[in-house]
């Protein structure tokens, strides 16, 4: 970073590369759509271009980025609550993206197996249903915490919350989907 | 350590981020406690059900798309910049200079010369001799007589 507010363009193309597959990543299991994941995360590198001139490293790069991503996400979160709600009960549900593109895979030909196939959708989207359940602050501390692999520092400063106020809102998150999940969970144990 | 003090440690140790001494005081309470065994089994259950979600790619055109919104960004101008030259404000800094110059030099060289007969006050110098209101004012009295007289 220290790089492209030195003028580097080139090191701005290097960040692009090494955090544009977690930033679309975690901002997909926020948001739960694949192209307003793109646009925020688009968003996110703009900011950090924007702001690279004015950049001190006082903290980690990574907290700096995903604390971006986080409020883009959380506030868009917020917003398409609202706009859900003004939506009528009675328009047609559509389905994700991700699910969509799964569909359009030749399932034969990937999966042999199609009845253990259908089982492994099954479970996903169990999980994913899960994850999208809960409150979205506890959402992101899992999401930070499970798939960017955070310290507990670098958390509760992307969520400014305390640490001990970030391991209670894990161990809330951890609860509820323990019970979401089940059966999974009781399968799981068995093995 | 308590069920109560769990809710804290929990986390840390089912992802072994926990301190030594930490882990050891947890696998105490373990030993123990059933109840916790079976939370910390059903976490550790939950941590591996999450790994079994596929990460997405970005599209292909998502590098093309930030590049094109970074390129369209105006160039950001420091305060410093302020001061950067400029073709044109230097052009009009200096014709500014030379015009200053060329008249300083103009008004040293060559002042201009005052003719006489245009003075005003001399074209009227009789009329203000001979003026009659003038010669009825009484004379002055010297500094000298005007201290006596008080």
């Amino acid at each position: 970073m220290l790089d492209v507010k030195a003028g580097d363009e080139q090191s701005f193309a290097l960040l692009l590369h090494r955090y544009r597959s977690p930033l679309v990543n975690f901002l997909y299991r926020m948001v739960r759509n694949r192209e307003q994941a793109e646009d925020l995360a688009q968003e996110v590198f703009l900011r950090v271009y924007r702001a690279r001139e004015d950049y001190i490293p006082s903290a980690k790069f990574t907290t700096w980025l995903f604390r971006i991503a986080t409020n883009l996400a959380l506030n868009s979160v917020r917003d398409n609550r609202y706009q859900r709600m003004e939506i009528s009960l009675d328009a047609p549900v559509t389905m994700d993206a991700e699910e969509g593109d799964e569909k359009t895979m030749d399932i034969a030909e990937k999966h042999p197996d199609i009845e253990q196939h259908l089982i492994e959708e099954a479970r996903r989207k169990m999980i994913r249903q899960a994850i999208e359940k809960l409150p979205e602050k506890q959402r992101a501390a899992v999401l930070l915490h499970k798939y960017q692999e955070l310290d507990y520092g670098e958390i509760s400063k992307i969520l400014e919350c305390s640490e001990s106020a970030l391991k209670s809102l894990l161990f809330r998150a951890y609860q509820t989907l323990r019970v979401e999940l089940a059966p999974l969970v009781a399968q799981q144990a068995r093995q | 350590m308590s069920c109560g003090r769990m809710e804290k440690k929990i986390m840390g140790y089912v992802d072994g981020r926990l301190k030594e001494g930490e882990r050891l005081e947890m696998d105490k309470h373990l030993s123990a406690c059933a109840a916790c065994r079976v939370q910390v089994n059903e976490f550790r259950a939950v941590n591996v059900l999450l790994d079994e979600l596929p990460m997405i790619e970005p599209s292909a055109a998502f590098d093309v798309r930030v590049n094109a919104r970074v390129a369209a960004e105006p160039a950001k101008q420091s305060w410093w910049a302020w001061f950067a030259p400029s073709p044109r404000v230097a052009f009009a800094a200096s014709m500014l200079l030379l015009a200053t110059v060329w008249v300083g030099s103009y008004s040293v060289s060559d002042p201009p010369q005052i003719d006489q007969a245009d003075v005003p006050v001399l074209e009227n110098y009789d009329v203000i001799s001979s003026f009659e209101a003038l010669t009825e004012l009484s004379q002055a009295v010297p500094a000298d007589d005007a201290s006596q007289q008080n």
